[in-house]
């Protein structure tokens, strides 16, 4: 009975067992990966995929995707910029961006539910389009010499140790969690990703659930977004490119499958960490940008094939227990 | 000496300890056109699926045309020229009428589909047939009718000797009914054999010259149709006696607190009833009678379009199952695995997923003391037995999962309460506690309306029982007027073609 409480609580957290190993791994390879100032690097790096990877996990808890994350980021950065380059005050420009970008997730929302578009048609072409919308409104040049003030944020830190945008990350996380867990939105969200016609013969408003997951996810990638242009200290029209692949290997290697329904995100943390520390570790240990492309679409593929593995295994065990 | 093309013998078939079918005997004879008639889970389905080889007998014989087989492979049984023509269709609709008869057996020339081949070969088979269709049309242009004379075709262009009809005339309209029975004439002529199922008893008068009847997964007898007569036929069907015993509701029903008048939408048609509190109201009818679509307008789950509803002396018109839910009206859907029960998560949370608003403070947060005592009581009151409420609905017997929805529903404190096939796949000792807790809600003031296929139990539970036909009410019984005969005879009279 104890063993098989064990079973399966390695099959459900062994993605937790895979982070530490890789941790120990680095740590053996470079002298210098087990250190706070590492760690905050790697926390600080993950970041803005950190952000992302919240909202895209009430998408994809909704049986749905968003690819146009990266996008309506890199949108938020360039439109804050240049409002910034225009005289107005940091909030106006942050709020205005921010309000934006939270209007292109409830549009790709609106186009899934009212118009029965395919999540992944549906986010491809908002995806396409803002990406198309960033060069045209920048001509193609990134936007600088706007505001200094406004870099501090990225590069600030509480106490000289955490940097702020892992305050956020870790801010978000948190509130993330507890919505999901402990609110009846949360509920709807894995209702309707578990069993959309089972929700709406609950009384669940599907089509309001579905349009609050993109709204969400709009609103945190403008997040992302100002936080990369603070970093940057400039709107590149080119910013936040590859950014949904990232965003979805975290979360699905946080163990929230596309199907929908099922997962939990204080797992996703572990996924964005394994992303942050394979890859500074590997930069670390000095190999080369193509060979740790590599590596992350196999850990991606190893982790999702061990869990899918491991959930057969689980219900089997379940199952025996049963009878 | 009759030439015999099908003889079974002894065709047994159980699922999960449940015999579906017992020991099935009978002929069919070569070019015959024979009916099997029987109420709905006779076993009608299950016997075509033995023909077909899509499942396997647990003991008994298939003898065709003279071979002896203990079971058949689906290839094998096509092989034998056994052919299925089911309800909904296996056509792809962006291939021609042509294509579609050759689909998956193309007629290849130098390794390409040889299309004026195909072609050539699918008019001469029309015009053998009499049949007047473009064979270049694409398949996705016909109307329902000649879809079905197109699987037919498919068959045919297989040498099917025997063809299995599963409903064909459910959906056509009169006129492409003669057409069908046109080209079931020609078939015949053809010396092909046809075994005919319908519910629609005057076409099984009509077109048929044996039928077999099926009651409660036993063969009844095998009769010339000339020989019978209407009531005689269903007399045969209704074999089964009441031999359960209902816990009967105590109380009388009251006054009347929901009312439908001339309801309709495109599955439904001008309804009317009322329902009393306190009432349980049975609604019997045949597969595809258009219950559960009125239950689900009812809930709001499916737009209404005419008519109008009143419920406690006010207009009653939901939008949405949400609505219906604030209302008052709650649906205990027929198929609770895909409808009513999200399968991934806890019995906890699927206890309270339709009342959380109940239990949610200012942020929204869900009170977990608070859905805690109210999952607990419900545990409590309908004895759902699981090691705990954190156990997956996934994991439990369907007689359990179908507590958990009934919690669920009676978690919002609806007055009105539909129950869709409320013991379907179930066993015995789960559908009495199902039984018993449907007569306490009555006696505590809720009003029930139940939609059963189980003669016995629509008989035994209810105060009323409407019988629907054809998307409409056919006729309404009282408790001193009810039994299998009347319902059934209700049930059948209205299924002619729609107009």
């Amino acid at each position: 009975m104890k063993n098989r409480n064990i079973v399966i609580w390695l099959l459900d957290y062994g993605i937790v067992a895979i982070l530490l190993a890789l941790v120990i791994f680095f740590s053996t390879q470079s002298s210098n990966f087990l250190k706070l100032s590492t760690m905050m690097t790697i926390l600080k790096q993950v970041s803005i995929i950190g952000v992302i990877s919240v909202g895209m996990g009430f998408v994809i808890l909704t049986a749905g995707i968003d690819l146009s994350v990266g996008s309506v980021a890199c949108v938020t950065g360039v439109t804050a910029a240049m409002i910034m380059k225009s005289g107005a005050s940091i909030p106006t420009a942050c709020v205005a961006a921010v309000l934006l970008a939270t209007l292109y997730g409830c549009l790709s929302g609106l186009l899934v539910t009212f118009l029965s578009m395919s999540p992944l048609i549906a986010t491809l072409g908002m995806m396409t389009s803002l990406r198309g919308a960033a060069f045209i409104i920048t001509g193609g040049l990134p936007v600088f010499g706007f505001n200094p003030t406004f870099g501090l944020f990225a590069n600030g830190t509480v106490g000289g140790v955490v940097p702020y945008p892992v305050i956020l990350m870790l801010l978000v996380f948190a509130v993330g969690i507890f919505v999901l867990e402990y609110t009846a939105f949360g509920r709807y969200i894995y209702g309707v990703g578990g069993n959309e016609e089972a929700s709406r013969l609950s009384g669940v408003n599907v089509r309001h659930i579905k349009i609050m997951a993109y709204t969400i996810s709009g609103f945190l990638s403008g997040i992302a977004g100002l936080v990369l242009l603070s970093r940057t200290n400039s709107g590149q029209p080119s910013s936040g490119t590859g950014y949904e692949m990232d965003a979805i290997t975290a979360v699905v290697l946080g163990g929230i499958g596309l199907s929908g329904g099922e997962g939990k995100l204080p797992l996703v943390v572990v996924g964005v960490l394994i992303m942050g520390v394979l890859a500074t570790g590997m930069l670390m240990c000095n190999i080369n940008d193509y060979v740790q492309q590599l590596v992350k679409g196999l850990v991606l593929i190893v982790a999702v094939g061990f869990s899918n593995l491991s959930s057969k295994a689980r219900i089997r065990i379940l199952t025996k227990s049963q009878v | 000496m009759q030439d015999i093309i099908l003889k079974v013998e002894g065709l047994l078939k159980s699922f999960a300890g449940v015999q579906a079918l017992k020991d099935i005997s009978f002929e069919i004879r070569r070019g015959e056109v024979h009916a099997i008639c029987g109420e709905n889970g006779a076993g009608k389905s299950t016997f075509i699926k033995l023909l077909t080889g899509a499942e396997t007998p647990s003991s008994g014989s298939i003898e065709f045309e003279g071979v002896r087989y203990a079971h058949l492979e689906p290839r094998q049984a096509m092989d034998l020229g056994i052919s299925v023509i089911y309800q909904e269709f296996s056509l792809i609709p962006y291939l021609s009428v042509a294509e579609n008869i050759f689909y998956g057996r193309e007629i290849k020339k130098f390794g390409l589909r040889d299309k004026a081949e195909m072609n050539a070969r699918a008019k001469a088979l029309c015009d053998e047939m009499g049949i007047d269709i473009d064979i270049c049309a694409r398949v996705g242009l016909f109307g329902t009718a000649y879809q079905q004379i197109v699987e037919i075709l498919k068959a045919v262009a297989k040498n099917a000797k025997f063809i299995i009809m599963d409903e064909p005339t459910a959906s056509l309209t009169i006129k492409e009914t003669h057409i069908f029975f046109g080209i079931i004439e020609k078939l015949k002529k053809n010396n092909t054999t046809i075994v005919f199922i319908s519910h629609r008893l005057e076409e099984v008068f009509e077109i048929c010259d044996r039928v077999t009847v099926f009651c409660d997964g036993a063969y009844i007898t095998t009769k010339d149709v000339s020989e019978l007569d209407r009531k005689q036929l269903i007399s045969y069907m209704v074999g089964r006696e009441l031999t359960d015993v209902y816990p009967a509701p105590r109380n009388l029903p009251g006054e009347v607190v929901f009312e439908a008048r001339n309801v309709g939408n495109n599955l439904v048609h001008d309804v009317g009833f009322t329902l009393r509190k306190g009432e349980i109201l049975g609604f019997g009818g045949l597969v595809g009678a258009g219950r559960t679509e009125l239950a689900r307008l009812i809930f709001g789950a499916d737009p209404m379009f005419s008519g109008r509803m009143v419920k406690s002396g006010l207009e009653y018109r939901p939008g949405s199952p949400r609505e219906a839910l604030i209302s008052g009206v709650g649906l205990i859907p027929e198929d609770r695995k895909y409808q009513g029960l999200i399968l991934g998560q806890s019995i906890c949370k699927n206890i309270s997923f339709s009342s959380l608003r109940r239990y949610a403070g200012k942020l929204g947060n869900i009170k977990s003391r608070r859905e805690n005592e109210l999952v607990e009581r419900m545990i409590r009151d309908l004895d759902i037995r699981a090691p705990s409420a954190e156990q997956l609905a996934r994991n439990l017997s369907g007689g359990n999962q179908q507590k958990v929805v009934l919690a669920r529903i009676l978690a919002t404190e609806c007055d009105i309460m539909i129950f869709d096939e409320p013991t379907r796949g179930i066993d015995v000792g789960a559908k009495q506690e199902i039984y018993t807790l449907m007569c306490e809600l009555a006696d505590a003031g809720k009003s029930i309306v139940m939609i059963s296929s189980e003669m016995p139990e629509l008989i035994g539970m209810s105060h009323r029982i409407i019988v629907m036909g054809g998307g409409t009410v056919v006729g309404e019984l009282r408790k001193e007027e009810f039994s299998q005969t009347r319902i059934l005879e209700m049930a059948s009279s209205k299924l002619s073609p729609k107009e």
